[in-house]
């Protein structure tokens, strides 16, 4: 428990410090290491100050012994901010990483050599952690740590899942059905399980996601691609503009220094954004971590910024935990006390949270619980059939959906009470679920199930539906329960009586309209669902199988955990175009600060461009420079924790944020040029 | 001075109100669906069908649309090269003027095939009547077509849901012609004659003046090319002097006809757009963005020319008139500052002043609606210009509202935004890149020639005549001796790019969207059709000129307004 409550500690101070000294420390040197050519490269903007950077420097060891370009100390200071500027860029890149790196860690820490107990051969050799490979089996009993990613194969147990997910209620993990995956890190508290490792050591979804995190295996996402492009268009206008810059200035007889040069390319280039890109995609991730979520790749979140259709399960999601039996109601002529026994029969074998409430109401309704006979055979619960129960020799008792059980009797040419079929309705259309019972194809009564909506569910949906997410409710229930239940949660559609396939067809029909559909899934049968929608989440206590078709895996087990990814997509996008249009807002009081500088000396009435009355050229170019090179560092807090989104429609959302970062990123830097020349001016 | 500001206004007011039905009509037949102008134009156009051997209803892909007009413009070009080598002997001659010599051929063929109609002859001297009507005013229907034709394709791709064909592109250019620009070119003919444009086919007729002088007015069926040359924003004239000359532009009526001509079909192009998607409300934004950025021009070029010049002031002269400089009396300053601007906004180019003479903030004016080159524009081109600026646009919207960047349901990715990044950067590198290399020339070897004027109004007139040629307007800053090999050279190539790659680049970006899986529109959905995405896209276009263009317009226009005293 110790080392669970640590980590908790841990992430605690990772999520609300922006970062902590550690940090820091270990951004500033990868900022300088970053400083390599071959990693520049991959950034068009900044590479191109990097060259700026290296003639600056060239300028001033020249300037040294000859005055024609400026005072030396001029051109070692502009040569000292461009570098600057270069490792303030490298520095939020650095961060973002040293962050998520952080965060991964902490989750990583709970997983760190622990023994194992692995079972070869029918023996049981204690091992350490890191030497299991996929397919080992090992046993964890109560209090140990469990080694490994894995999948119940025998057993049950409860499992504290805090070192993960923070929660401290524990959880119970059982063979078969979808929730037989442990995690490693976690520590069993009760009972005794028989596990498979299910990933090879170094290639868990946490190690994929700190690869990806740290850059090793970061691919830019194709919006991220399309936006460089962009931004490498501006860099090579504004290498346009300067190299043609030099023939106007001859023709004018001004002479413009190569520092003057350098500065105006480094201003007008898009450095703010270009600088803090690959942070904000980083940030993306890592907010994602933040929430629990593993994500598989960058691209998964950004796509889900743009989900339409949004599926999820009712139960868990919607209604809370599991239906629960709230009545009994016997059909006509049938005794209360053999339907009971018979409902009680069928519930024994019947592992599902249903199945024991079942048992719950029967004795609390006074009913006397029996051992379960030897010759019992239970009959379990398929999608195809939709009923369970079980064999007694040669008393088959069923229950299950009424179509189903109707099918079971009828075929037998025995008939099904009409009393019967009325009370499903009525059970139906308030919400509840009707199990009809039946022995030996005669119905003895009916089992009503009732749901609990969650609280606060109605508004995640309202938000979701102002986001422009339709919401889309799958359950096993029939129409009528589905639809009052629908209504009464307020999602926007439901799929009643989904059979697997039906999930993924739905799913082919939306992204055949065109639409990007987001599922949440846990179980096997989810798998290929998952993999079919755009953006698959899993949920960390799922299956093997479930997880390896997701892009997402949530390891807070929650549901309505989609609606975050959504914010934390849209939000990633919305960084990335409200830094932009700031960045190049920014470029017009740039362009009076240094244009008029440039060209002052010669054309005196230029002196009238000079709106910003800056004291001389040398303190304007310099003033410009170091706004520059200073917006970085300011806006690295706004980039790694995204721009806030508001679901107050799209075009609501651009007025707002066009006021913000288009009209503040004309305005703030003629005030923080002004300011800054105010204080340059002092030497220059 | 009030009087013809009304004179303007409601000129443009005219303009509008005709543009709307137009834009209608010309939507209607691009959309290809039975029309009533069927019965009247359908028999002569099923002539041509045969004859070029064309199946009307076979669609085209965006390239193929684009392979179709890139080799009918290659046939018209040799062409006007035979014609204009031959003129002196063909028939239809009166006045026996020569054929051209090869460059002056190359040159003029190029410029009349690219819609520009840059001119370095004289109409009067150099062209034959046959030259004239079967070369030049051929290829000023022909080239107008051409880029509305490729604006159909545009439209069309922006309507279909998911499609590769993209319409007969064949279809939409001769329909250009035979349904557009003929009927409206006999109009504007026929309106012009009763003001006093010749319309013949005789040659220069003697006069003997008051003064007892023999005088030779040259005349011809000029008429006809005047409408055309103002219609589709070709701009050249049918004598030397342009919409100066007093047989081109008579009057104060005939004035306001060419100036209603000049940016009718841009205006109606624009309106076709809402009416074709079915998206009035969002042709009207656009619009309204036009209409914005083309007041913010003249506007300030208004004022400048009203106030004069103040070193004519300190001479003592008063201005009552204005900046008379290089004006024709019979049309004044504000008439004449109109006509600079709306036929540099739109890349028509006819003049009907000396744009040399004008002050130098009505320069800039000028300047920047060639450099924005989008606001109504030319006609089918000038949509194609601003299609790239939306495409960038919506792309940053997108990003600021949190999601993936769409055009009416079509993500725009890498590859759109790499051929939408290129088109944009051609046009300031072309302009900058020529300018360089004038500038570099002219300070290298002062005593060239070029510049009339060296100093700051000498790099305005180099400034001017590469954006002219980017923008494939045609009007120059006539102080420049521009008439030499480099000049025509390096202009030629200006041209040349500046018309096919803007051609060629939104097409393909259009067709490549069409082809993409249509994403149905939902709340979160970003509309276009707001004053808020309105303000985003006049913002896109204003800050990527300002942004390339305002260290040359520093050392040239403004520089030069400073200067004055």
């Amino acid at each position: 428990m110790l080392l669970s409550q640590h980590s908790i500690d841990n992430m605690k101070t990772t999520s609300n410090a922006l970062f902590t000294q550690k940090m820091v420390k270990e951004a500033l040197s990868a900022a300088f290491s970053k400083l390599s050519p071959k990693q520049m490269y991959h950034n068009p903007v900044m590479f191109t100050v990097e060259i700026g950077t290296v003639v600056m420097f060239l300028v001033s060891i020249y300037s040294i012994s000859q005055p024609d370009q400026g005072s030396f100390v001029y051109n070692a200071i502009v040569f000292f901010v461009l570098f600057l500027t270069l490792l303030f860029a490298n520095f939020a890149e650095a961060i973002a990483e040293a962050r998520g790196k952080a965060q991964a860690e902490s989750l990583r820490k709970t997983r760190e050599e622990t023994p194992a107990k692995l079972l070869k051969n029918d023996q049981i050799q204690s091992v350490s952690s890191s030497s299991l490979t996929k397919g080992d089996l090992f046993i964890c009993e109560a209090g140990d740590i469990i080694p490994s990613d894995g999948e119940i194969i025998e057993g049950l147990a409860t499992i504290d899942e805090s070192a993960i997910t923070g929660e401290s209620a524990p959880v119970i993990r059982e063979a078969g059905g979808d929730k037989s995956s442990v995690t490693g890190g976690t520590k069993v508290l009760s009972d005794k399980i028989k596990v498979r490792v299910t990933t090879q050591p170094g290639e868990s979804f946490l190690d994929k996601m700190i690869a990806l995190v740290e850059g090793a295996s970061r691919q830019k996402s194709p919006n991220e691609i399309a936006l460089t492009i962009l931004l490498a268009g501006f860099t090579l206008i504004f290498i346009i503009v300067c190299v043609s810059l030099k023939p106007f200035a001859d023709y004018a007889n001004t002479p413009i220094t190569i520092a003057a040069y350098i500065s105006l390319f480094v201003c007008l280039i898009p450095t703010t954004i270009g600088g803090l890109l690959s942070a904000i995609g980083i940030a993306g991730m890592d907010r994602a971590l933040r929430a629990n979520v593993i994500t598989k790749s960058g691209k998964a979140v950004e796509t889900a910024g743009d989900i339409d259709v949004l599926l999820l399960d009712k139960t868990g999601t919607i209604t809370i935990g599991n239906r629960k039996a709230t009545h009994f109601y016997p059909a006509p002529n049938q005794k209360t006390e053999d339907f009971v026994e018979a409902v009680v029969l069928s519930s024994l074998v019947d592992e599902t949270p249903e199945g024991k409430s079942v048992i719950e109401l029967a004795s609390q309704i006074g009913y006397t619980i029996p051992k379960l006979p030897m010759e019992a055979k239970a009959i379990p619960f398929t999608a195809e059939t939709r009923a369970s129960g079980v064999d007694l020799g040669n008393i088959s008792i069923r229950k299950g959906a009424m179509d189903s059980i109707k099918n079971w009797v009828e075929k037998a040419g025995n008939s099904f009470p009409e009393e019967v079929v009325e009370r499903t309705k009525s059970i139906a259309s308030n919400g509840g679920t009707p199990l009809v019972v039946a022995q030996n194809q005669q119905v003895l009564g009916i089992i009503e199930l009732q749901d609990i909506i969650k609280t606060g569910i109605q508004e995640r949906f309202e938000r979701l539906r102002k986001m422009g997410v339709k919401t889309v409710m799958v359950t096993g229930d029939n129409p009528l329960t589905a639809k009052y239940i629908a209504q009464k949660a307020g999602v926007d559609d439901f799929i009643a009586e989904a059979k697997p396939e039906d999930k993924m067809n739905y799913i082919k029909a939306e992204q055949a309209s065109g639409k990007l559909v987001a599922m949440m899934g846990d179980g096997t049968n989810d798998a290929p669902a998952l993999a079919q929608a755009d953006v698959g989440v899993a949920m960390n206590s799922g299956t093997a199988a479930a997880k390896e078709a997701s892009n997402m895996v949530d390891l807070d087990n929650d549901p309505t955990k989609l609606i975050e990814i959504v914010e934390i997509g849209k939000q990633l996008l919305m960084t990335r175009g409200t830094l932009t249009t700031f960045s190049i807002a920014n470029d017009v009081a740039k362009y009076f600060a240094i244009v008029p500088a440039l060209f002052v000396a010669s054309i005196p009435a230029l002196q009238s461009l000079n709106i910003m009355r800056l004291h001389s050229p040398e303190s304007a170019i310099l003033s410009a420079v170091i706004f520059n090179a200073i917006i970085i560092p300011i806006l690295i807090p706004l980039a790694l924790r995204g721009v806030k989104y508001r679901p107050i429609g799209a075009s609501a959302l651009l007025q707002r944020n066009l006021i913000v970062y288009g009209l503040g990123g004309v305005i703030v830097p003629f005030i923080g040029i002004k300011l800054l020349d105010m204080l340059v001016s002092v030497w220059f | 001075m009030e009087t013809d500001l009304l004179g303007i206004v409601a000129t443009f007011i005219l303009t509008i109100l005709l543009a709307w039905p137009l834009g209608k009509y010309i939507s209607a037949i691009y959309t290809g669906a039975p029309h009533w102008s069927d019965k009247i134009f359908g028999g002569i156009e099923r002539l041509f069908y045969k004859i070029g051997g064309i199946n009307p209803k076979l669609e085209m892909t965006w390239q193929e649309s684009l392979k179709a007009l890139l080799s009918i413009n290659l046939i018209w070009f040799l062409f006007a090269m035979f014609i204009l080598m031959n003129q002196g002997w063909l028939p239809w001659n009166p006045d026996h003027n020569p054929s051209m010599s090869p460059d002056l051929a190359f040159n003029t063929a190029v410029s009349f095939l690219v819609n520009c109609n840059l001119q370095h002859y004289s109409g009067e001297t150099g062209m034959s009547y046959l030259g004239q009507i079967t070369c030049l005013m051929f290829l000023q229907f022909v080239t107008a077509a051409t880029g509305m034709a490729a604006c159909a394709v545009v439209f069309k791709a922006m309507r279909e849901q998911t499609s590769q064909k993209l319409g007969n592109f064949y279809t939409y250019f001769i329909q250009s012609n035979t349904r557009i620009l003929l009927p409206l070119a006999l109009v504007v003919a026929g309106l012009l004659l009763f003001e006093g444009v010749p319309m013949n086919i005789e040659g220069k007729a003697n006069i003997h003046t008051l003064e007892g002088n023999a005088v030779q007015v040259a005349r011809g069926p000029a008429a006809a090319m005047v409408a055309i040359k103002q219609l589709g924003t070709n701009g050249g004239g049918f004598f030397g002097a342009n919409s100066s000359h007093p047989l081109e532009n008579p009057t104060y009526w005939s004035n306001a006809i060419e100036s209603i001509s000049i940016i009718l079909i841009p205006i109606a192009m624009v309106f076709a757009l809402g009416f074709y998607l079915n998206r009035k409300k969002l042709a009207l934004v656009i619009f309204g963005v036009m209409t914005v950025g083309f007041l913010a021009l003249i506007a300030p070029a208004l004022y400048f020319e009203w106030q004069g010049n103040p070193a004519i002031d300190h001479l003592g002269v008063t201005q009552t008139l204005g900046n008379m400089e290089g004006k024709e009396t019979r049309f004044g300053t504000t008439l004449s500052t109109y006509w600079a601007i709306i036929t540099t906004v739109t890349s028509n180019g006819s003049v009907n002043a000396m744009h040399d003479s004008l002050m130098p903030l009505t320069g800039m004016s000028a300047l920047l609606g060639m450099m924005i080159n989008a606001l109504y524009g030319g006609v089918g081109v000038g949509f194609l210009n601003f299609y790239v600026f939306i495409i960038i646009a919506v792309f940053i919207a997108g990003l600021m509202v949190g999601r993936t960047p769409e055009l009416f349901g079509k993500k725009i990715e890498a590859r759109e935004m790499k051929i939408a990044t290129l088109i944009a950067l051609l046009h300031p590198f072309l302009i900058l890149l020529g300018t360089g290399i004038a500038t570099y020339v002219a300070h290298q070897k002062p005593d060239i020639g070029w510049l009339n004027n060296p100093g700051f109004h000498g790099f305005s007139e180099m400034l001017y005549e590469y954006t002219s040629s980017a923008a494939n307007n045609g009007s120059g800053f006539e102080g420049l001796g521009d008439n030499t090999p480099f000049w025509n050279i390096s202009t030629g190539i200006v041209l040349i790019l500046s018309r096919y790659i803007p051609i060629i680049g939104p097409v393909a970006i259009a067709g490549i969207l069409a082809k993409k899986k249509h994403i149905p529109s939902g709340a979160g959905t970003l509309q276009l059709d707001t004053l808020t995405f309105g303000i985003l896209m006049f913002a896109v276009i204003l800050i990527l000129v300002a942004l390339a263009f305002f260290p040359a317009l520093t050392l040239g226009p403004l520089a030069e307004h400073f200067s004055l005293k």
